[in-house]
């Protein structure tokens, strides 16, 4: 929301992120970097005023971190959006797209870890 | 100023995505197990961060896109696209299995990178080799007159 009042854009992380390589379709690489600055630096910050930093697990490794990455990364920019784009500032403005879009990554999120954990 | 407004807003998302837990893969992943309900397994609680979430973006949208428009910036850019086509759904769907997979999504992968952890940087280098391979082949395909799903500013 601070995003759209101040550049006037979605603060869609997928699509920031996608943005910041070539071909580049408008000016605003500079502001997208900045952006995603911000992003890596918040853990830095939370580091440096409470001493410490959350718990972050990563369970996965190696092969299944490329193809997660890749799949996150694919389906992200194919389906025009990801979980800020879609789930929270497209739920936002009550776009139709976004609902469907959120449903489905909902819907195939929670079939992958029932697949992961409770078949495998 | 418009940059350094762009790295702050940056830093408080990631500083939602650190402090509610989205930066914890383990956590998003007790959330999307909803076979654990049954056993006591199953996180709730990231639904509500999620809804707060919507609940703050809506509100702040009514009011802001009244205002005649941004602050840095010569107007609005709001996704105008209402066709439900087949990337709609498929898009998601790919991204819904790796995100279930791992138990990142874009922003919390890219705040991981803050962490410093060797797993957040694989997953990050192969989410852009994604994100890249898929922009590359919309922009083919919408030289054949299929919009590409970038020019739609969705996301």
């Amino acid at each position: 929301m601070l995003l759209m009042a101040l550049t006037g854009r979605i603060a869609g992380v997928s699509g920031i992120a996608a943005r910041l390589f070539p071909p580049y379709d408008d000016a605003e690489l500079a502001g997208r970097l900045a952006f995603v600055a911000g992003l890596i630096a918040a853990p830095v910050v939370v580091l440096l005023t409470t001493g410490q930093l959350p718990t972050q697990t990563i369970q996965a490794n190696g092969s299944i971190l490329v193809l997660g990455g890749f799949l996150v990364g694919f389906g992200s920019v194919w389906g025009s959006g990801c979980t800020s784009g879609h789930g929270v500032c497209g739920i936002s403005r009550l776009s139709v797209r976004s609902f469907v879009a959120t449903i489905t990554f909902m819907a195939a999120g929670f079939a992958t870890v029932f697949v992961t954990r409770h078949l495998g | 100023m418009a940059i350094i407004g762009q790295f702050v807003i940056g830093l408080i998302f990631g500083l939602g995505l650190v402090l509610s837990g989205m930066s914890d893969p383990a956590k998003v992943l007790n959330f999307l197990d909803l076979g654990a309900i049954g056993t006591g397994g199953w996180d709730p609680s990231l639904a509500f961060v999620m809804a707060g979430a919507v609940a703050v973006t809506f509100a702040g949208y009514k009011w802001t896109l009244k205002r005649p428009g941004p602050l840095f910036g010569e107007k609005f850019h709001v996704p105008t696209s209402r066709e439900l086509d087949a990337r709609i759904v498929a898009g998601p769907a790919i991204f819904g299995v790796g995100w279930g997979l791992v138990g990142f999504c874009p922003g919390p992968a890219l705040t991981a990178l803050g962490f410093g952890t060797r797993a957040a940087a694989i997953f990050v280098v192969a989410m852009i080799a994604g994100m890249l391979l898929a922009r590359w082949l919309a922009n083919r395909s919408s030289l054949s007159g299929i919009a590409s799903p970038l020019d739609q500013l969705g996301a």
